[in-house]
């Protein structure tokens, strides 16, 4: 593995390759050590165009617990703002000379002409790019619905007739996109559930059913409820009247929780709108992954960044 | 290729056998001994060695596998290798007599690793090196307590252990290449 930028190029075989390999780093966190010298003298960049909490501590985490060095660099309060273009920033940062670009960007694509550049010949993982993808995040997801089905004996399963419903903002969601793909990819059944304004036009080749009633796919049980963030700053028109009543159609409130098979499970990515697309109770019951999401996502990462880095890139670029 | 079978599987019973009792001997009975296998056929031979030990002490045969990839000092010239589980016994190994087993010992890189891999998951409070093949060709100042058979080998030559569990069949055997065939392990 070269780059990582979209899920839809990974095959069933690497990403149950990736998902073993984060299983092993999440034994990491438990030892009296939880550091692992791999990555030694490795130098990974967070280069952040848009803002995030979790996902670049996550990564800061993850390369940390490799022993790699990480350079964060936000846009804001850098060069950027004084109107540095992306291959000026790439080639600062290749003069630096990093092995990694942990790369969100607000621009669809980004990532990707990065990595096909001749700019920097670092490793580019896509840490979300405009409304395109978020790879990392549908392989934490993947990795923690495994986890919920398959407990400890989770090495080498797919995801085989599991039922996923993803529900909200399709439309502006990369986390939907990733998980679309890699979901399928693992064998699950992607349902997806939101207001017809927020429901891409062009999604036929997806590889997932659609549906616009909520309740309707509540009552068909599925396995996983993937409630999505409304993302506000996304938004300039109008895509529902009000958020009252975007909850009361599309939000999982406290009723239609209790009506939620006993073995589902309710994911968000995060940061969520409490009491807009998920209830409070919700989001805090057993039947939560929220947490658990977030703990995964470092060891996912430590995989990705394992995988991309340790190997004899030499090799990999011939 | 010229191959030829040094150990055939009785051969490889008897001497992990032996390993056994020279354990128990060395440790003074069995008690906080843990044995951990170094994946893929070290992870196998330390069970073995473990029923072993329970058959003659009951009790005494804690076992697990101590992975080591992320350890290793090689990864930046290889292509990617997939860790294996490590899997430490309930009791953990801080205080106890740790016995790291692997199939051939050659250059003591693994090893070297494993001692790593070891300090990072408690402090044990001896290791000991348990080995089936001693091949030579130390590039570290590293040596076997307890050795199946020490085998004198050219560089050039490859030594292969075969377990039923993994291989499905059983022998050590060491292979002479022709001049233009490849690197030994």
């Amino acid at each position: 593995m070269r780059h990582l930028l979209s899920t839809r190029d990974l095959t069933r075989d690497d990403a149950i390759g990736i998902l073993d390999v984060a299983e092993d780093m999440a034994d990491v966190a438990s030892r009296s050590v939880p550091k692992l010298p791999t990555l030694r003298g490795r130098t990974v960049v967070n280069l952040f165009f848009e803002d995030s909490t979790r996902t670049r501590i996550s990564f800061e985490a993850a390369a940390k617990r490799l022993s790699a060095d990480v350079i964060n660099f936000a846009a804001k309060g850098s060069s950027v703002s004084k109107g540095e273009s992306l291959k000026d920033t790439a080639q600062t940062l290749a003069a630096m000379g990093v092995d990694a670009v942990v790369m969100r960007h607000p621009a669809s694509g980004a990532p990707n002409v990065l990595a096909s550049s001749d700019w920097v010949d670092a490793g580019v993982i896509n840490a979300g790019d405009g409304t395109h993808e978020h790879p990392t995040q549908a392989l934490l997801d993947a990795f923690t619905i495994r986890r919920r089905l398959h407990g400890d004996a989770s090495r080498g399963k797919d995801l085989d007739g599991t039922s996923v419903t993803i529900v909200g903002d399709i439309l502006h969601s990369r986390v939907a996109r990733s998980n679309v793909w890699l979901l399928a990819t693992l064998g699950a059944r992607v349902h997806l559930v939101a207001p017809g304004t927020l429901m891409p036009v062009a999604i036929d080749g997806w590889p997932a059913t659609t549906g616009h009633d909520l309740d309707e796919a509540i009552d068909a049980a599925p396995d996983v409820v993937m409630m999505l963030r409304i993302q506000a700053e996304r938004m300039q028109d109008a895509f529902f009247p009000n958020a009252r009543e975007y909850s009361r159609q599309w939000g999982l409130d406290d009723e239609r929780l209790a009506r939620l098979g006993a073995g589902s499970i309710v994911m968000h990515p995060g940061p969520m709108n409490r009491g807009l697309e998920i209830s409070a109770n919700a989001a805090d019951s057993p039947r939560s992954t929220v947490r658990e999401q977030v703990a995964n996502g470092v060891s996912v990462r430590m995989a990705v960044l394992y995988l991309l880095l340790a190997s004899d890139r030499e090799a990999l670029l011939k | 290729m010229t191959a030829r079978t040094v150990l055939q599987s009785s051969d490889i019973t008897r001497a992990l056998t032996r390993i056994s009792h020279e354990i128990l001997e060395s440790n003074h009975g069995g008690s906080d001994l843990v044995i951990l296998g170094i994946p893929t056929r070290g992870a196998v031979l330390a069970e073995r060695i473990a029923s072993i030990l329970d058959s003659i002490e009951p009790g005494s045969g804690q076992v697990g596998t101590l992975d080591v990839t992320m350890y290793r000092d090689d990864l930046g010239r290889n292509p990617t290798r997939t860790p294996r589980p490590t899997r430490i016994p309930s009791g953990g190994i801080d205080g106890k007599t740790v016995v790291l087993v692997d199939d051939v010992l050659y250059s003591g890189r693994t090893i070297r690793a494993a001692l790593d891999a070891l300090g990072d998951l408690g402090r044990p409070r001896a290791v000991r090196l348990a080995v089936l093949v001693d091949r030579g060709h130390r590039e570290l100042p590293i040596r076997a307590d307890f050795v199946g058979k020490n085998l004198p080998s050219s560089a050039a030559e490859r030594v292969n252990v075969r377990v039923r569990e993994v291989d499905g069949e059983e022998h050590v055997s060491i292979e002479t290449p022709s001049p233009s065939e490849g690197q030994a392990r």
